[in-house]
């Protein structure tokens, strides 16, 4: 049965974020028709075309021009986003062209960023397609005097059944331009979804294997300098003085330029620093090399990570801030149990360091071409940076080499602008790996509390969870003393377990560095605690640890974490929609306990692990088999995971972000750590902040989509949290030694 | 003094200095940028070209070295991109957001040259030096004995 849904031309407007002015439906970009029609669309590649709405242009040629506007970072939006009109549309998947938007309001939300795609998303593209579809109709109905209910769309065609007359969409193309929207959007039902639910290839696949993917660093401007910037090693610090005099002979090397000052918070702001530009990378990174800078290392000079990481442990062993509390968790019935949790500052390190390459024309407008998640926010940021109007910015979307949450900080983009403007020319600032690594927006560095108090049968009765680390608000705020906005959210206000008495509080914390999110955020440190504690339970209990967490789970049920005083927006939905639904909790714990034959009898010193997390208002579990040999060698032998997301668009993709996110899970459990030292970052590069390598990947990352008919939610972001936790899980198995801090190679495990 | 050597077939006489990693000199003196920077320290792979058919990292050899050699990078390791190696990525959608892929499939190549029919262990140590931080390797996995199979 197919839904019908109404949906008024006000309404389309809204969710599309257009800022009024005409009917979507004239939103032309490649006919001329429309003066104030934005002129970044496609160029029209045909006589004619029409525009259903932003998101969608048909040319008479017959192909299907669809725009994305969300950014590509190896999460596949550039084909599951068409796919999803596409379907709607009827369209033939061999004659749609995928378009990437610049960054424009007109598209609505482009914020590439809490695997908000398709959650937020799937809805509005669904009727992206289905109106222009129906305008097809329209038109067919049109230009062959039959009502338009007796006409249907089917591949790329539509088709009247009793005249036997068909009529391909590009033919229609004429007949549609200036003709009415209809204002009614049949949506498709399930059954007959054509794309929705398969696993499409990848539209890039041939791109990425022959090298010809344009990465926001493969940009190239005529007239081209390359920028090198040197920047002080502490947040916030500032040049005393500086000799370039050596620098400025280093063949190749064209000026030397002192940067803006950074600001305090650090927004998105320019870090500071001297750049030099040059006729290419290698000229500005010798020349770089050759500068003598004096720093001030300002107000986070005295930033050490070790020291740090003990006021941070004493925080959260303290009491803090209650932020949701039932019952009372001070209650300790008959034993207790109390841990701290840790894990450090990480960064993300796309394998593309961030990129961007600016012009500023003579008229004092700017264009940029940038590896970047969030384009209206780069854009404003430009505008700012260079005091011109946004209208003035023209932000073009590259693919981005990897991103994680570093691409959606626009600070390298405000560096290019800054810097064309400075020397006249077009200016690539492309980060080398130790700039990546020291001046990013940084994943928390987190301690937790835990202490529960079990009765008799040893079943958990009371649960106290602390929370500290420096917060990401920190990075657009001033005064910022601990937790807040968004973070509590991720994973601790929404603590599944069953237990009648709980009380969590966050604890001061104050941020040294520029904090930012990285990939599934708090949710990362909140399910390693969590989950690695809810194992010491069960071992404590004397209980298979798979039993005793659906046992702390607990029946299905549907929680509202604002019922017991918790400030929860649940990632922008409604809980009526998206509920904390622990039968789904349970359901993909079930399920990957099943893949990884939870119970069998396993090899000689191997160990399995489990945990589950729900975030981004999707449901992960993740079983891993691990071993250690005498030299503390750790090997991950194979990984699973279950993902409950609603439903999905791509399954390949999705098959791929729970494969991706084992490895990056992976990553984080047995390496990642950034240290500090007089405020700056000592790591730098992969020797020093290293990656999980082919030589550590399992034999095999099983995966396994639940089958849902629930709204979709986030897939790139919701594989990672339980990883690391079913690691150290599996590790106790192995060898009944508990760990409690990240990396796995701080405690000798390699 | 001008360095000569081969760049995918085709000769170049680049007057550049001698100290520049051939990295630089294939992006941005020869334009073809489907070779990446990762690291520039040869420890993630992604500058994987190959020196007369010998897979090395292109970011720390300086183009002084290429002197008189053939090199050959993605865009010209097949003309029709249908290398059994970039078919069998393809088929397998390894890549995620691709940019260490050019080195990925740069290094796969290689060892498929060197053994052509590799086993999970041959693989592990071909493919080790070479970072995927959206964790493709699974994939990669498969794919190089797919294209192992294709070739066989």
């Amino acid at each position: 049965m197919s839904e019908l849904r109404k949906i008024s031309r006000r309404e389309f407007m809204k969710r599309t974020g257009q800022a009024g002015g005409g009917l979507v439906f004239a939103l032309t970009f490649a006919s001329a028709c429309q003066p104030d029609a934005i002129s970044v669309g496609p160029a029209a590649k045909a006589s004619a075309s029409v525009a259903a709405n932003v998101y969608v242009n048909i040319r008479n040629d017959g192909v299907v021009e669809i725009v994305c506007h969300r950014s590509e970072m190896g999460q596949g939006i550039r084909t599951s986003l068409p796919q999803i009109i596409a379907d709607e549309l009827e369209a033939n998947w061999d004659k749609v062209e995928v378009i990437q938007a610049v960054g424009h309001e007109t598209y609505g939300d482009q914020n590439t960023d809490g695997s908000t795609s398709i959650r937020k998303h799937f809805d509005l593209l669904r009727n992206a397609g289905a109106t222009a579809r129906d305008m097809m109709i329209v038109a067919a109905a049109s230009m062959w005097a039959v009502p338009a209910d007796e006409c249907a769309a089917r591949e790329h065609a539509v088709h009247h059944e009793g005249t036997g007359k068909s009529a391909g969409y590009g033919e229609l193309v004429e007949t549609a331009i200036g003709m009415p929207q209809p204002e009614t959007a049949t949506l498709k039902a399930r059954e007959d979804y054509r794309y929705i639910g398969k696993p499409i290839d990848t539209i890039d696949g041939r791109a990425f294997t022959t090298g010809q993917a344009k990465y926001g660093v493969d940009t190239v401007l005529p007239n081209m300098l390359y920028a090198s910037i040197e920047r002080c090693p502490a947040v916030g610090g500032t040049v005393i003085s500086f000799d370039d005099v050596a620098a400025r002979v280093v063949a190749g090397v064209v000026d030397v330029i002192r940067m803006p000052e950074p600001t305090s918070p650090p927004l998105f702001n320019i870090k500071g620093g001297i750049a030099v530009v040059a006729s290419n990378t290698w000229s500005a990174a010798e020349g770089r090399k050759a500068l003598e800078i004096e720093w001030d290392r300002g107000e986070n000079a005295a930033h050490e990570s070790q020291a740090y990481k003990e006021d941070l442990i004493a925080s959260a062993s303290a009491p803090g801030t209650t932020i949701m509390a039932r019952g009372d968790a001070d209650n300790q019935t008959h034993s207790q149990l109390e841990a701290v949790y840790y894990t450090p500052y990480l960064a993300h390190a796309p394998m593309e360091p961030p990129a961007a390459a600016a012009i500023v024309n003579e008229d004092g407008s700017c264009e940029v071409w940038a590896a970047t998640q969030d384009p209206q926010t780069a854009r404003n940021t430009v505008a700012a940076t260079l005091g011109i109007e946004k209208e003035q910015v023209t932000m073009n979307v590259t693919m981005l080499g990897g991103a994680f949450g570093r691409k959606s900080k626009p600070d390298f983009i405000a560096e290019a602008a800054w810097l064309a403007r400075e020397t006249g020319r077009p200016v690539m600032v492309a980060w080398s790996r130790e700039d990546d690594i020291r001046h990013g927006y940084f994943h928390s560095v987190a301690a937790q509390y835990f202490r529960a108090g079990m009765d008799e049968d040893g079943t958990t009765q009371s649960w106290l969870q602390r929370s500290s680390f420096p917060s990401i608000t920190s990075t657009f705020a001033p005064n910022v003393t601990g937790p807040g906005g968004f973070e509590p959210d991720l994973g601790l206000l929404d603590a599944p377990w069953n237990v009648p008495n709980m009380r969590i509080e966050t604890c001061d914390a104050k941020a040294h560095l520029r904090i930012g999110w990285l990939r599934s955020v708090c949710n990362v440190f909140h399910a390693f605690g969590a989950c690695g504690f809810v194992d010491e339970l069960a071992h404590a209990k004397g209980q298979d640890p798979k039993e005793h967490l659906l046992e702390m789970i607990g029946p299905a049920r549907k929680i509202d974490p604002t019922k017991d005083g918790g400030k929860y927006t649940n990632y922008g939905h409604d809980l009526d929609v998206h509920p904390v639904d622990t039968g789904r909790l349970s359901a993909v714990a079930e399920k990957v306990a099943d893949m990884a034959g939870w119970g069998r009898e396993l090899p000689e010193g191997h160990g399995l692990g489990i945990a589950v997390h729900r975030s981004f208002v999707s449901y992960v579990g993740a079983v891993a088999e691990v071993s250690v040999d005498e030299s503390g060698v750790l090997i991950v032998h194979e990984l699973w995971m279950a993902i409950d997301a609603g439903i999905v668009i791509n399954t390949d993709r999705v098959h791929s972000q729970l494969e991706g996110a084992g490895i990056f899970g992976m990553s984080l459990a047995l390496h990642g750590e950034l240290t500090t030292s007089n405020g700056g970052v000592v790591e730098g590069n992969f020797d020093t902040y290293p990656m999980t390598r082919m030589s550590e990947t399992p034999a095999e990352i099983h995966s396994y989509i639940i089958e849902s008919d629930a709204p979709p939610g986030g897939v790139g972001e919701p594989g990672v949290p339980p990883v690391a936790p079913a690691i150290v899980n599996a590790y106790f198995a192995a060898s009944g030694k508990r760990i409690r801090e990240l990396p796995l190679r701080n405690a000798g495990l390699t | 003094m001008a360095i000569d050597f081969e760049l995918n077939g085709e000769k170049l006489s680049l007057d550049i200095d001698p100290a520049m990693p051939l990295l630089w000199a294939i992006r941005e003196i020869a334009g073809l940028t489907g070779t990446k920077y990762g690291c520039g320290k040869a420890l993630c792979g992604a500058c994987t070209v190959h020196i007369n058919g010998q897979p090395m990292r292109s970011c720390i050899l300086p183009t002084s070295a290429a002197e008189g050699v053939k090199v050959t990078t993605i865009e010209g390791l097949t003309k029709d991109g249908n290398h059994p190696v970039q078919v069998a990525w393809r088929e397998l959608n390894v890549a995620q957001c691709g940019y260490c892929q050019s080195g990925q499939i740069m290094s796969a190549v290689d060892l498929l040259n060197r053994i052509p029919n590799p086993t999970d262990a041959d693989i592990d140590e071909a493919m080790s030096g070479n970072i995927c931080r959206c964790g493709t390797y699974t994939r990669i996995r498969k794919a190089i004995h797919r294209a192992a199979g294709d070739q066989s």
